[in-house]
């Protein structure tokens, strides 16, 4: 695993505990310690993005993260069921 | 509306094709308790739900589930990628080749193409509940015997983590169960139609 998979995978894992609270939350609204991690989570996943742009270039996920540039950048990533996802 | 993340929930790298495997995961994707099961049934029993935790809950599994369908494709493409025509006659694969080549189709393990009547939508919430309380445990009994037959660790991790998610939706929909039945009627007994009655989750005089 390259350094920017293990940062992907950081990312991810953060995306994933964002995931869980959000299924948590919906059962229990009223739950402040489950709103308190997901704001901590939040704050380092944004760290962990601005890591991510400043060693390897923008962090496109969504279609709304794409750089208004010369060419249209959602296509240069793999896609995610190819086996080199992870590393490109 | 949805937006696409071009990533999947848990990575999938699988360093060697297996057709026999593919086989068998696939119904993960097209089967009864498959992925797609669970987030058409999910997503498509929102609507008569009564009670907003719900749906949020309902919008929100049905959401994850489609992240889970995308998962199991890309096992199922991995695990077809590179073979041999000796290969696809040897694994028992040729069927599904003839007919798909390596295209991802959603099937049962049997072969049995998808079809709605694996779901449900009664309109009742109670019911509805019901039907995803089971539907968690039916796809985490899969996973388990999917797990018995499966010996290739770069396979074994995403299926462990997919098993675990059954858990935790089925412990999520247990309480939308519990938050459901807490403010019907308390002479109900039964829990008829709560969906249905105009006097939900209000004390009658």
């Amino acid at each position: 695993m390259n350094d920017k998979a293990k940062l992907k995978r950081q990312i991810y894992e953060l995306d994933f505990a964002f995931y869980e609270l959000v299924l948590f939350l919906d059962s229990h609204p009223a739950n402040r310690r489950a709103m308190e991690l997901m704001r901590e989570y939040r704050e380092k996943r944004e760290k962990l993005i601005k890591e991510y742009e400043e060693r390897f270039g923008k962090y496109i996920v969504t279609l709304k993260d794409v750089p208004m540039s010369d060419s249209w950048q959602w296509l240069d990533s793999p896609w995610p069921w190819d086996t080199d996802f992870m590393e490109g | 509306m949805w937006q696409y993340e071009k990533k999947l929930q848990y990575p999938v790298k699988i360093k060697n094709p297996n057709p026999k495997y593919a086989q068998i995961i696939i119904t993960q994707y097209g089967g009864p308790d498959g992925e797609a099961s669970a987030a058409l049934r999910y997503l498509t029993q929102r609507y008569s739900q009564p009670y907003n935790e719900v749906k949020g809950m309902l919008t929100d599994i049905g959401t994850e589930e489609l992240a889970h369908m995308e998962m199991i494709c890309a096992m199922v493409h991995q695990l077809t990628r590179n073979l041999t025509p000796e290969q696809i006659a040897e694994s028992g694969f040729a069927p599904y080749f003839v007919d798909h080549t390596n295209g991802v189709y959603p099937i049962a393990a049997s072969g049995m193409p998808w079809t709605a009547t694996y779901i449900q939508a009664k309109g009742d919430a109670i019911t509805d509940l019901h039907e995803d309380l089971a539907a968690e445990q039916k796809a985490r009994v899969t996973y388990d015997n999917l797990l018995r037959l499966i010996d290739d660790p770069d396979i074994i991790e995403p299926l462990k983590f997919l098993r675990a998610r059954e858990v935790v939706h089925y412990q999520r929909f247990g309480e939308a169960l519990r938050l459901t039945t807490d403010r019907l009627d308390c002479k109900n007994f039964y829990a008829f139609n709560p969906g249905f009655d105009k006097l939900r989750g209000k004390k009658r005089g």
